[in-house]
């Protein structure tokens, strides 16, 4: 009974409102900064797949002409 | 073989006099920094023993900075890899060394804080302040030793070498300031520290110094 | 390589954060004393403890690394340690905002767990720029090992010392842990163990895109392209 009414006066004192507020704030955070991650992942994906398509490039035009490659100058 | 690399360190100090006045000035400056800082003619209990800590820990990083500087400048690591020595030797003549810089340090420092910012007389304190002086020292110079030896080689530093050290060195500090707080009290207690904290220090030592050691050899490779 | 499974671990990951979401805000009890502000607990405490177990698991990687000189230990313990730092960072914000929401302030210094992450991340915070100070690759990784199993054995040393030099003003839910209630006990284990899926996830994410960069970047040299 007495511990009862002491919660309730603890309820009474912070409004549920302002909780609820922190509740979110803080899942949200953690959703963010999951976001920001994989925003990161996906942008150095999207290099990697650039890259990957250079290479087939370039490899299809060393296998036209064999002898030409060596005097590729690197970028 | 550890004295004989002992004694090579402090003769060199001894020559150079390169650490250890640096660091002993540096703590009295950093006292009259604080006076002004804190706008207080004398403190005591919780307030002197966090001063008198912060002040020695960062007194200490200028010595943990340039504890490998000349072997890595110039070529020491090299010399000593081709002795027929077992490396942890090294580690522990360096982690000696620093110790003793250390104990200088304080010999220095202590009676420069008594005079200048303690409150209650330090004569008192004294006896008790011993034990946590020494086991700080000790956690201080295993941590210090092995941070010099993983920040010397690289691009920064004088950087590194305090940024991983104070981490590291936070139970210490917890440590020490509170085994020494009581001391430093008004009322002038002449009792020893607390032995839970003491406590605390010595196993922090005691791991701290067997990790470093199991460590070392692998920073001195190539 | 590290890819085997990888859809797998995802898909348990999305489905174990659906039920755990689930049960923290339609199953678990209202808490007595804090009321709906202490459903953060489900998200900052498994956040902790993954993120502690992670910069251990870090420095046994490292010491594996040690051991065998395999350079995939020393990519493991990095990406681990790595993902506990952001990990760790995320401990600290959802951690200050449930301190400003219990007691009014944005930070605390009596609750021990957010102290010692405080001082774990600025401690591991330098594990990046040691490693980008020292360019010879072999180098490199015997330094950053050395490092993360020098702080790995920090951690708990860390938290033991930090707890015993907190005042326990403010008893809190973190705690008392130990009497949960089972249906908090139940939402609890839950969340943690999609956090740990969640970490373990993006570590092979992780580890899967940097040994592609690295493949991509050899074929490129073999081929004589660059």
């Amino acid at each position: 009974m007495i511990p009862l009414v002491y919660a309730l006066q603890g309820a009474a004192a912070l409004p549920e409102k302002s909780n609820d507020g922190y509740v979110a704030a803080a899942y949200i955070v953690f959703l963010v900064l999951l976001l920001i991650y994989l925003a990161i992942m996906s942008i150095r994906l999207g290099r990697t797949e650039r890259a990957v398509r250079k290479l087939r490039k370039d490899a299809a035009e060393q296998s036209d002409a064999p002898g030409q490659s060596r005097e590729r100058e690197t970028v | 073989m550890i004295l004989a690399l002992l004694r090579k360190e402090l003769l060199v100090e001894l020559r150079t006099l390169e650490s250890v006045p640096g660091m002993s000035l540096f703590a009295v400056t950093t006292f009259v920094v604080f006076h002004f800082a804190l706008n207080q003619n004398t403190v005591e209990g919780q307030e002197a023993a966090g001063i008198l800590w912060v002040t020695l820990l960062f007194a200490a990083m200028l010595g943990i900075n340039r504890l490998f500087v000349a072997d890595a400048d110039q070529g020491g690591f090299d010399g000593f890899l081709l002795a027929p020595v077992e490396r942890g030797a090294l580690l522990l003549a360096k982690a000696a060394a620093l110790l003793a810089y250390l104990l200088v340090l304080e010999l220095v420092a202590v009676p420069a804080f008594g005079l200048l910012l303690l409150g209650p007389s330090l004569g008192q304190a004294l006896p008790g302040l011993l034990a946590p002086l020494a086991l700080g020292d000790l956690g201080v110079a295993a941590i210090g030793t092995l941070v010099a030896a993983l920040a010397v080689r690289t691009r920064a530093r004088d950087l590194l070498g305090p940024l991983l050290a104070l981490p590291l060195l936070v139970p210490v500090v917890i440590g020490c300031a509170r085994s020494s707080a009581p001391l430093l009290a008004a009322s002038g207690h002449t009792d020893s520290p607390p032995l839970r904290w003491l406590g605390t220090l010595a196993l922090y030592d005691l791991v701290f110094g067997l990790i470093a050691y199991a460590v070392f050899d692998f920073l001195l490779e190539d | 390589m590290y890819s085997r499974g990888l859809r797998a671990l995802s898909l348990s990951t999305v489905a174990a954060f659906c039920v755990s979401l689930s049960l923290v805000f339609f199953y678990a009890p209202i808490e007595a004393e804090e009321g709906f502000l202490q459903k953060i607990f489900y998200l900052h405490v498994p956040l902790a403890i993954v993120a502690l177990a992670g910069f251990v698991v870090g420095g046994l990687m490292a010491i594996a690394h040690l051991r065998t000189r395999d350079q995939r230990w020393d990519l493991c313990s990095y990406v681990t340690i790595h993902m506990s730092l952001i990990f760790g960072v995320g401990v600290l914000i959802t951690g200050s905002i449930w301190a400003r929401a219990s007691w009014g302030h944005w930070w605390v210094w009596n609750e021990p767990t957010l102290v010692s992450f405080l001082i774990i991340s600025l401690l591991y915070a330098t594990y990046q720029p040691l490693r980008f100070a020292i360019e010879d690759p072999e180098r490199q990784a015997r330094y950053a090992s050395v490092f993360a199993i020098t702080a790995g054995a920090f951690v708990p040393l860390n938290f033991i010392a930090v707890r015993l030099s907190a005042s326990y003003v403010h008893p809190r839910v973190l705690g008392s842990a130990s009497n949960l209630p089972p249906s908090m006990g139940l939402t609890f284990l839950v969340s943690l163990l999609a956090m740990a899926l969640l970490f373990t996830t993006l570590c092979r994410y992780e580890l899967t895109a940097k040994r592609t960069r690295m493949l991509l970047k050899a074929r490129s040299r073999i081929l004589g392209f660059q």
